[in-house]
């Protein structure tokens, strides 16, 4: 940061022909106790009110600025950093400083305010441009985010899907949807591929053994819930289904590296919580629960 | 290793997601059952089989495998190679029976999926 980024540049000056007669008025009308000389645009001095009572006092009002003004004057260059500038301030002791160039010419003129008033207001840059940055690094917002900043009794999203029965051909593409929807939703990918896994198995089953059905997904604020429904034929044991390696799959199914009695299994190690209900002919419902985790 | 170095090494066919190969391979799995791929391989794992239909591409989506090697030279259907350049699955064909194959690929530093 350098001087010339606090200082005011909206300065008020004398010229040295001036009178301090002329100053006194200035200085009355202007509302200051000093200003800087100038003549031609070139700093010469500095007059104050000390200047002022002096001539006041020697009965020197008509005298011109240019013998009663201080010459030696501590200023600051603009382009000079500002911690050098406070070092100035408290070896001479003044309130305030005028600014020139590297050629003379006055600039501006800087008090202890406006130090204070340009680092604050570099600050508060620094602090939006930080704020934002940090919205920006932010991810979109979520699911979650979108849970926290609504209210309602009860707020969930629903993903249904349609599933073709006796059919593997498409099977694992409302899988696939849903997981592409919860990505976007913002889940984390662990729970992403739990939920994938898990879905993926049970629309293979509902297109593999039944006439076909609906997967439902309602993402909900503490987590994700799928069913898998189907309109038939049920699952007469449910026990022996359960049973790692047992299948009734048709050789068609088996043939595409399906029906070997894993499914079921693997949906419960990938879901939180599991319940299958079944009636004969009627059809089955599985319920998968799955928690976010943070 | 990464499967851009199992090409090389190998003499892999590339039929799909040529743009994916610079994926580590973190373990091997090899099965030709999809369920107990499902239930058996890891994120980053390499899956020899011999399937060659579109089934295979999902259960690399949904496992998020680092790729698929066909073997005995198996093309995949035109049905699987879309679906997998558009889910992003590396599907690359070896030559070799899957025997021959993985022995290599364990020769070469790839070790098993942990079982679950």
């Amino acid at each position: 940061m350098t001087v010339s980024e606090v200082m005011a540049t909206d300065v008020l000056t004398v010229r040295p022909e001036q009178t301090m007669s002329d100053l006194r008025i200035f200085m009355r009308d202007k509302r200051i106790s000093g200003a800087p000389v100038v003549d031609n645009g070139k700093l010469v001095g500095m007059v104050s009110i000390e200047d002022l009572i002096n001539a006041l006092s020697e009965c020197d009002l008509d005298t011109q600025i240019r013998y009663k003004m201080t010459t030696k004057v501590a200023c600051l260059y603009a382009d000079e950093p500002l911690v050098n500038c406070i070092a100035t301030f408290s070896r001479h002791g003044y309130t305030r400083y005028p600014v020139v160039d590297r050629q003379g010419h006055l600039v501006g003129i800087v008090t202890k305010g406006n130090i204070v008033e340009g680092l604050l207001k570099k600050l508060e840059i620094e602090y939006v441009r930080t704020e934002a940055e940090i919205n920006e690094a932010r991810q979109r917002p979520t699911m979650r985010q979108f849970f926290e900043d609504v209210t309602a009794d009860d707020i969930s999203f629903i993903f249904k899907y349609h599933i073709a029965g006796q059919t593997l051909k498409d099977a694992g593409k409302a899988a696939t949807e849903l997981k592409h929807a919860l990505k976007k939703l913002g889940i984390c990918p662990p729970l992403l591929r739990r939920i994938g896994v898990a879905t993926y198995e049970a629309e293979i089953n509902l297109a593999a053994y039944t006439q076909g059905g609906e997967i439902i997904a309602h993402v909900e604020k503490w987590g994700v819930i799928v069913e898998a429904i189907d309109a038939g034929p049920g699952i007469p044991d449910i026990e022996l289904a359960m049973k790692p390696g047992y299948s009734t799959a048709s050789d068609w199914v088996r043939e595409l590296g399906f029906g070997a009695g894993m499914g079921l299994v693997n949906i419960q190690k990938c879901s939180d919580e599991m319940e299958l209900k079944s009636t004969v002919p009627d059809g089955t419902h599985l319920t998968m629960r799955f928690y976010y985790t943070s | 290793m990464k499967l851009n170095d199992l090409v090389k090494e190998f003499g892999l066919e590339v039929k799909t997601a040529s743009g994916h190969l610079d994926r580590e391979v973190k373990s091997g799995y090899v099965s030709d059952l999809l369920s107990d791929v499902l239930a058996h391989a890891d994120e980053g794992t390499l899956w020899v089989t011999l399937h060659i239909h579109q089934n295979i591409v999902a259960v690399a989506m949904h496992k998020d495998l680092a790729g698929i090697i066909l073997v005995q030279g198996r093309q995949p259907e035109q049905d699987t190679i879309v679906k997998a350049e558009e889910e992003n699955i590396p599907i690359l064909v070896s030559s070799l029976s899957a025997f021959e194959l993985v022995g290599r690929l364990y020769k070469a530093g790839i070790r098993g999926a942990a079982a679950h």
